[in-house]
């Protein structure tokens, strides 16, 4: 702690990532990137997650893919994507541009599936960490139970690891009874680090068809409405870990990534906020400095489970 | 290219039963660059609305640095930005997605433009843009009833211009198809912008003809950049059902027979 004098140091060294600063775009609501490079230099993250990638190209679901709901909103993209190769010829080329670390997204139906996704990224040398997405409810075909039995986690996070030099985040699902059960069975397995939380899984009508708004009836809800589940979270499964967490759900504004952190949180990903204000990212990583300053913090590694840590006093 | 920017209210006004006019002043105007393009208005800074609401361009000025919306107030989005007085700002993201095509030169040429609904706004600065380039235009529009008819008169005044009303309130009796079986109307282009089973029968008439349709689409959007994947479509002619173009990027408007119309 200090008097406020000194420049605020932002940055997080976490497995494959090393982040100038705890704040980068979540899976799926960032495409590759290339959108965003339009309108500001995607070097000013501390990271990139990038849109899962499937072993064959997906379409994904039928539209509408997406429904409002209070402070959040309902998505059943269903992993669109161009496949894995075609994202390490083009998409993985294309962010050679840029230094910043990049998260590869991984999702699959099969073990297989991932394994072979997994073996491929690994290749490329343009990732930095890979992110098991065990946890997406708008396929089908197996995706969700990786994501809520302990054990299937745990076997696939191994097989994952025994195929990959790189580190392994697993992003994990919201909709189980026990969130640290889980966790634990992945770290267990050699997880390198965990990503928390995915939607949650949702419905909302439309009375004038009288039938779910979206065609695949049910999406994952996001945004500010699913944040104190996230914190929640995080919380418990922080402190019953010893790897660290990517948290995200709901995050708008500096206060909110602070909270994450507080919870115990070691960096944060912004998901439906880019959709709101395509510059959210840039300006809570221009804003997190001043607002740690008025709280009187250094660094902000300091702020990491402070919520339930003993704070020893430097 | 796309801006956002806390554009000012010069005027709102309601021109029919839950459909307003409201005219926005600011630099992003300088970007517009076709009728069809629209923005994505956030409706709420501070609540719990997330999502911004695409609205396409009714007209623009460049000269004036003023564009006009129309649109109709019925969820909570939209009946948000419906409370909003001149004088006050609104976060505007835009001008986004790629507009109807005009040829430079039209001289003596038939466009013919038709529109349902909440599907007419855009067409207006369409319709005054292909008036410029020398065509001559003419309007077929459909509302549900005369409580919910607007800008009849300001068509009127750059071509001739039917209206059709489900109810028979204002107008022919019937829907935009009934006029069009009925005249034959001279046309050497075609632009839509409305209901789905409205645009579903402009194709049938005219994909396969030599008078080339050109038609605006609509889909629930959450980023309205391209990024999300909310709103794409598939290719009409795709045997591998994997390509697809995204309807806030790619479109809003769309060669007839392009896409498949979902
Ligand atoms: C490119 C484009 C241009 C448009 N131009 C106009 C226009 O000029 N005038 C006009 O009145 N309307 C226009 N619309 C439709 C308009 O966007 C929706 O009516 C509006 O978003 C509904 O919001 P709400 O708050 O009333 O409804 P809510 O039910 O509260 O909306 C909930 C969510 O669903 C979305 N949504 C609901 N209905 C539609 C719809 N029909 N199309 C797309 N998204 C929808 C909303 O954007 C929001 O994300 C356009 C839509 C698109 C995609
Ligand atoms: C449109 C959309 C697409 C998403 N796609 C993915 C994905 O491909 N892989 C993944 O792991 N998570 C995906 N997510 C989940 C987000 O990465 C994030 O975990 C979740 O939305 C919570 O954060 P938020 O509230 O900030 O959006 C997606 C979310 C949204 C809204
Ligand atoms: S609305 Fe996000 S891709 Fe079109």
């Amino acid at each position: 702690m200090t008097d406020g004098n000194e420049a605020v140091d932002l940055s997080v060294d976490l497995p494959g990532l090393p982040m100038k600063n705890p704040i980068m775009p979540a899976s799926g609501c960032f495409a590759f990137g290339q959108e965003f490079a339009e309108l500001y230099d995607l070097d000013v993250l501390g990271a990139i997650a990038i849109k899962a990638a499937t072993r064959e190209p997906r379409f994904g679901n039928p539209t509408p893919r997406v429904a409002e709901t209070a402070a959040g909103m309902l998505n059943a993209i269903g992993l669109q994507n161009p496949g894995v190769e075609h994202i390490m010829k083009e998409e993985l080329r294309w962010l050679e541009h840029y230094q910043t670390p990049v998260l590869a997204n991984i999702a699959g139906s099969t073990v297989d599936d991932y394994l072979f996704v997994a073996e491929q990224l690994s290749l490329d040398p343009r990732v930095g960490a890979l992110e098991l997405n065990i946890s997406c409810p708008n396929v089908k075909e197996g995706g969700i139970a990786f994501g809520t039995v302990p054990d299937v986690a745990a076997e696939l996070t191994g097989k994952v690891k025994a195929v990959s030099h790189l580190p392994v985040y697993v992003k994990l699902s919201p909709n189980v009874s026990d969130i640290v059960e889980m966790a634990q069975a992945v770290e267990h397995a050699g997880a390198d680090g965990l990503s928390m939380v995915n939607t949650l899984l949702g419905m909302r009508m439309d009375l004038k068809t009288l039938t779910p708004i979206l065609a695949n009836k049910m999406g994952g809800l996001s945004g500010a409405a699913i944040k104190p589940v996230a914190i929640r979270m995080i919380y418990e499964v922080s402190q019953a870990v010893s790897i660290p967490i990517i948290g995200m759900g709901g995050i708008q504004s500096v206060d909110d990534c602070i909270e994450f952190l507080l919870a115990g949180a070691s960096a944060v990903a912004i998901g439906t906020a880019n959709f709101t204000d395509p510059w959210v990212c840039p300006n809570l990583i221009q804003a997190l400095p001043q607002r740690l300053k008025a709280m009187h913090v250094t660094h902000i590694q300091e702020l990491v489970g402070r919520s339930w840590k003993a704070w020893v006093t430097q | 290219m796309m801006q956002a920017e806390r554009m000012r209210i010069v005027s709102h006004k309601v021109l029919a039963q839950n459909i307003y006019e409201m005219t926005l002043e600011g630099e992003l105007v300088q970007h517009m660059s076709d009728p069809g393009q629209f923005v994505h208005l956030r409706v709420d800074e501070h609540g719990d609305t997330l999502l911004r609401r695409p609205i396409s361009l009714a007209d623009y000025d460049k000269e004036m640095r003023q564009c006009t919306l129309i649109y109709r107030a019925e969820g909570q989005g939209t009946a948000k930005l419906a409370a909003k007085r001149s004088g006050e700002g609104v976060d505007v993201l835009g001008p986004l997605g790629n507009g109807f095509p005009i040829p430079q030169d039209l001289a003596g040429e038939q466009a013919l433009v038709i529109g349902g609904g909440v599907g007419v706004p855009p067409l207006y600065n369409l319709s005054k843009q292909l008036q410029a380039c020398g065509a001559i235009v003419t309007h077929v529009l459909g509302f549900a009833s005369a409580d919910v008819a607007f800008y009849e008169d300001r068509f009127k005044q750059l071509g001739a211009t039917y209206v059709a009303t489900v109810d028979g309130s204002q107008g022919k009796q019937g829907f935009v198809t009934d006029i069009l079986s009925e005249r034959a109307i001279a046309a050497d282009r075609v632009y839509a912008c409305g209901p789905l089973p409205m645009l579903r029968a402009l194709e049938e008439r005219y994909v396969g003809s030599t008078i080339p349709l050109y038609i605006s689409l609509e889909q629930r959007m959450a980023c309205g950049i391209g990024a999300c994947m909310a709103c794409v479509c598939h290719l009409q002619e795709d045997p591998t059902g994997l390509r697809y173009k995204k309807i806030c990027r790619d479109g809003p408007v769309f060669k007839a027979g392009e896409v498949v119309l979902t």
